[in-house]
């Protein structure tokens, strides 16, 4: 369910950014994800999907990046790549004194748009009023 | 065309966690976001530590579910300030509830805050509320894999409470299992074995959280 709150706010901050850039159309926007933030993908597309209808961003595609949490070993020092539910011993030494770190990342890294407005001057020049 | 966005997806709650984080400290209050899942006792910690404050500490309690008064209205009967959040299906507090929420309590006559999360491992760990603490309650009925299934909430503990810890033998709780996941995600959280039921432990809990709300008031006194 928190997926809906999340995509809201996906939205909003593409929508900014946009706005911004005066870019009419919004196609694409890039995620981080990390693996331990627990949410579903399909759930956040879905959400979008229902969200940004009527908006710039309507069928625009979202891309997940999923950013990883690794695991290293105390004992070896052997890194490894982990997902939820964690895996309790290292597969290298056996030892289960383990370190997690990562795979905590929420972020909107970008969004790529299309007819864009070319008349982004119009800020800077007051003749254009 | 690609633009660069680069910004947290939670950033506008955060920027209210922020500013009730403001609020709390302009009033001098320790507040606690108290997460869990459903039945591992949220309520009963608030009420055992409630029924041990040391006389003049006193707390406020804001109550978030998803439908119903009833734990306002048994924190009410023992005569302590509560306001309850009802989030009609949202399965998490967030910042701007808690802002509405700290309008309705009398902020400058409490030293701690409870702020009960909706009953969830899951989705509470992602949206900061501006407490100053964040506790996890587990329970022994549980079972002790939890951290393993829901690392993202044990990761942001600063203390992790294990209630029904007068159920350990019974259940065959394996706390060395649960303690080993814990520390793979957060070394540092204290973990609290006790029993709000027949109040083993407790003492140990409320000694670290007044320990937390003494050095907050010292800091503020060194800084002013």
């Amino acid at each position: 369910m928190h997926e809906l709150a999340i995509t809201e706010n996906i939205l909003a901050l593409a929508l900014e950014a946009a706005q911004k850039a005066n870019a009419r159309h919004i196609t694409a926007i890039h995620l981080v994800i990390g693996d331990l933030s627990s949410f579903v993908d399909e759930s956040v597309q879905f959400y979008f999907d229902l969200l940004s209808q009527g908006t710039i961003a309507e069928g625009a595609v979202l891309h997940f990046r999923r950013e990883h949490a690794m695991a290293t070993c105390r004992a070896c020092g052997h890194r490894f790549q982990v997902n939820p539910p964690l895996v309790p011993i290292c597969p290298n030494c056996g030892d289960y004194h383990l370190e997690v770190k990562g795979g905590q990342g929420l972020t909107v890294d970008s969004i790529e748009v299309s007819d864009n407005d070319e008349t982004e001057s119009r800020e800077t020049n007051p003749q254009c009023e | 065309m690609r633009l660069k966005v680069e910004k947290q997806i939670l950033s506008a709650n955060d920027a209210v966690a922020m500013q009730n984080r403001a609020r709390l400290d302009a009033t001098q209050v320790l507040a606690i976001n108290v997460m869990a899942s459903p039945g591992a006792g949220k309520t009963s910690l608030i009420l055992a530590t409630a029924d041990r404050l040391p006389h003049g500490i006193r707390m406020a309690v804001i109550e978030g579910d998803l439908a119903s008064r009833i734990d306002a209205d048994l924190i009410a009967t023992r005569g302590i300030p509560v306001t309850q959040i009802n989030t009609g299906g949202t399965c998490h507090l967030d910042a701007p509830m808690i802002r509405a929420a700290l309008d309705q309590l009398p902020l400058e006559n409490v030293h701690l805050l409870f702020i009960e999360n909706v009953g969830n491992l899951v989705c509470p760990a992602e949206f900061e509320l501006g407490a100053h603490l964040a506790i996890v309650v587990a329970s022994t009925p549980e079972g002790h894999d939890k951290p393993y299934k829901y690392p993202g909430m044990f990761a942001r503990a600063d203390a992790v409470i294990l209630n029904k810890a007068d159920l350990l033998d019974v259940l065959g709780f394996d706390m060395a299992y649960f303690e080993r996941g814990l520390r793979m995600v957060n070394p540092a959280a204290p973990i609290f074995a006790l029993s709000c039921r027949t109040g083993q432990g407790v003492e140990d809990w409320l000694a670290w959280l007044l320990r937390r709300l003494n050095h907050d008031e010292d800091s503020t006194a060194a800084s002013a």
